[in-house]
């Protein structure tokens, strides 16, 4: 089998892996990552969603193999040391969850919508651009006023 | 998903050299609907050819009259191209408009267009701008692409580098997207061209194809009203559980109406 490294979170890593090998599973099951969480696995609920080369894309439907030197980032890159980032202290201000689950996926797909869009998003713009990540739970309500007073929050960093 | 060889050539000669010499051998772009389709087993190959380390198949570039976009592009990229933005705002759009942010960070134009889903939106304006499409081997237009359901001109070997877009007088998209999966259920775009008017039904048939009476009532007067009270004819087009040949002959007729005003106002 042939061997894959990438960076992630900004170590090294690397493992032998099949061709068919997803992004997720070589996250989740050849480094334990486990916070990047597969839902779906099929490109629409966005629970999967990590950042590949500063991009959000939704790793249940990348291969491993095509990360070869890429830079990815999992929800469990995004804080430094032991601070929630922004984003993440927003979700838990606002209460933007409930049983968790699409929670990484939507701090990321976040993240990534502040990257895109700049810090100031209304709530119309957030629902839209969450149209790749699904919640079961909440209604949405919650997550919206989180990713809205995250991006400002995000502000300057 | 069964298994299969992996490679990420380096260059175009290599890449065809792979196809040439396993013909169960596929190309990767971006992915989004091929390795949906592998999982599913809906298809399976003995082999994977990444298209993304090679350079030179990622970019916007005005040549002459023409906007070319490169094979690999992604989505994402072209919806947020200040110069797509200002000369091809309908291209913006509608690639704006393709599945989710996240997939549009990711999926491909020459991906899009390679895969020929009946349903797909890129299709729709390559076909209604009259593009001409840039393989490793020639240059095909537009109009003898698409050939079938998932079917195209393209042979095994060939590979698209770029996609080039006569910039038209006027142009829009206009799609009513499916519930569920937001593909186009029916999309129609429009354009007023150097060559005349074109308009590219997808989402409606097995391929995208042209909607000449369309075209013929707006050549002679380029506003929605000249397409008042007209459908597609019903007669062979997809029929599913969301929605019947009927419901999407008239909603074509609604979305050519839609992009016309979208186009002059």
């Amino acid at each position: 089998m042939p061997t894959v490294s990438m960076t992630v979170n900004g170590q090294p890593a690397s493992a032998e892996i099949e061709g068919r090998t997803l992004l997720v599973q070589f996250l989740r099951e050849h480094l334990k990552l486990t916070g990047t969480h597969e839902g779906c696995d099929t490109s629409q609920c966005g629970c999967c969603t990590v950042h590949v080369n500063g991009k959000g894309v939704k790793s249940c439907t990348v291969l491993a193999a095509a990360c070869a030197g890429a830079t990815v980032m999992t929800i469990e890159g995004l804080a430094p040391g032991d601070l929630l980032h922004p984003m993440q202290e927003a979700f838990r201000e606002h209460h933007g969850l409930q049983c968790g689950f699409c929670t990484p996926g939507m701090i990321m797909s976040a993240v990534d919508m502040v990257n895109r869009l700049g810090n100031e998003l209304d709530a119309r713009t957030v629902r839209e651009q969450l149209e790749g990540n699904l919640c079961r739970c909440t209604g949405y309500h919650n997550i919206v006023k989180a990713i809205q007073a995250g991006a400002a929050a995000m502000k300057g960093r | 998903m069964y298994d299969f060889a992996y490679s990420r050539p380096a260059s175009l000669d290599d890449a065809a050299a792979a196809l040439s010499a396993h013909g169960d051998f596929k190309l990767l772009a971006g992915g989004m609907s091929l390795i949906p389709t592998l999982k599913l087993r809906l298809a399976r190959y003995a082999g994977l050819v990444d298209l993304s380390g090679i350079a030179g198949l990622n970019g916007i570039r005005r040549d002459g009259d023409a906007m070319v976009i490169g094979a690999m592009t992604p989505h994402a990229v072209v919806a947020a191209s200040a110069e797509v933005a200002s000369t091809l705002p309908a291209l913006a759009s509608l690639a704006g408009g393709i599945g989710d942010p996240l997939v549009r960070n990711r999926g491909t134009i020459g991906g899009s267009i390679a895969y020929a889903d009946p349903a797909a939106d890129y299709p729709a304006g390559v076909l209604g701008l009259g593009a001409t499409v840039l393989t490793s081997r020639r240059r095909i237009a537009a109009d003898d692409f698409f050939t079938g359901l998932f079917e195209t001109a393209l042979r095994a070997d060939e590979i698209i580098t770029a996609v080039s877009f006569p910039v038209p007088r006027a142009a829009a998209y206009a799609k009513l997207p499916q519930q569920a999966s937001r593909f186009a259920l029916v999309g129609v775009f429009v354009a007023q061209t150097a060559g005349g008017v074109r308009v590219a039904v997808t989402g409606a048939g097995l391929a995208v194809f042209r909607w000449r009476q369309a075209e013929a009532a707006l050549e002679r007067r380029f506003e929605s009203a000249a397409l008042d009270g007209m459908a597609l004819e019903a007669d062979g087009l997809n029929s599913d559980i969301h929605g019947s040949a009927e419901y999407r002959a008239h909603c074509a007729g609604v979305m050519a109406r839609r992009a016309v005003q979208a186009a002059t106002g």
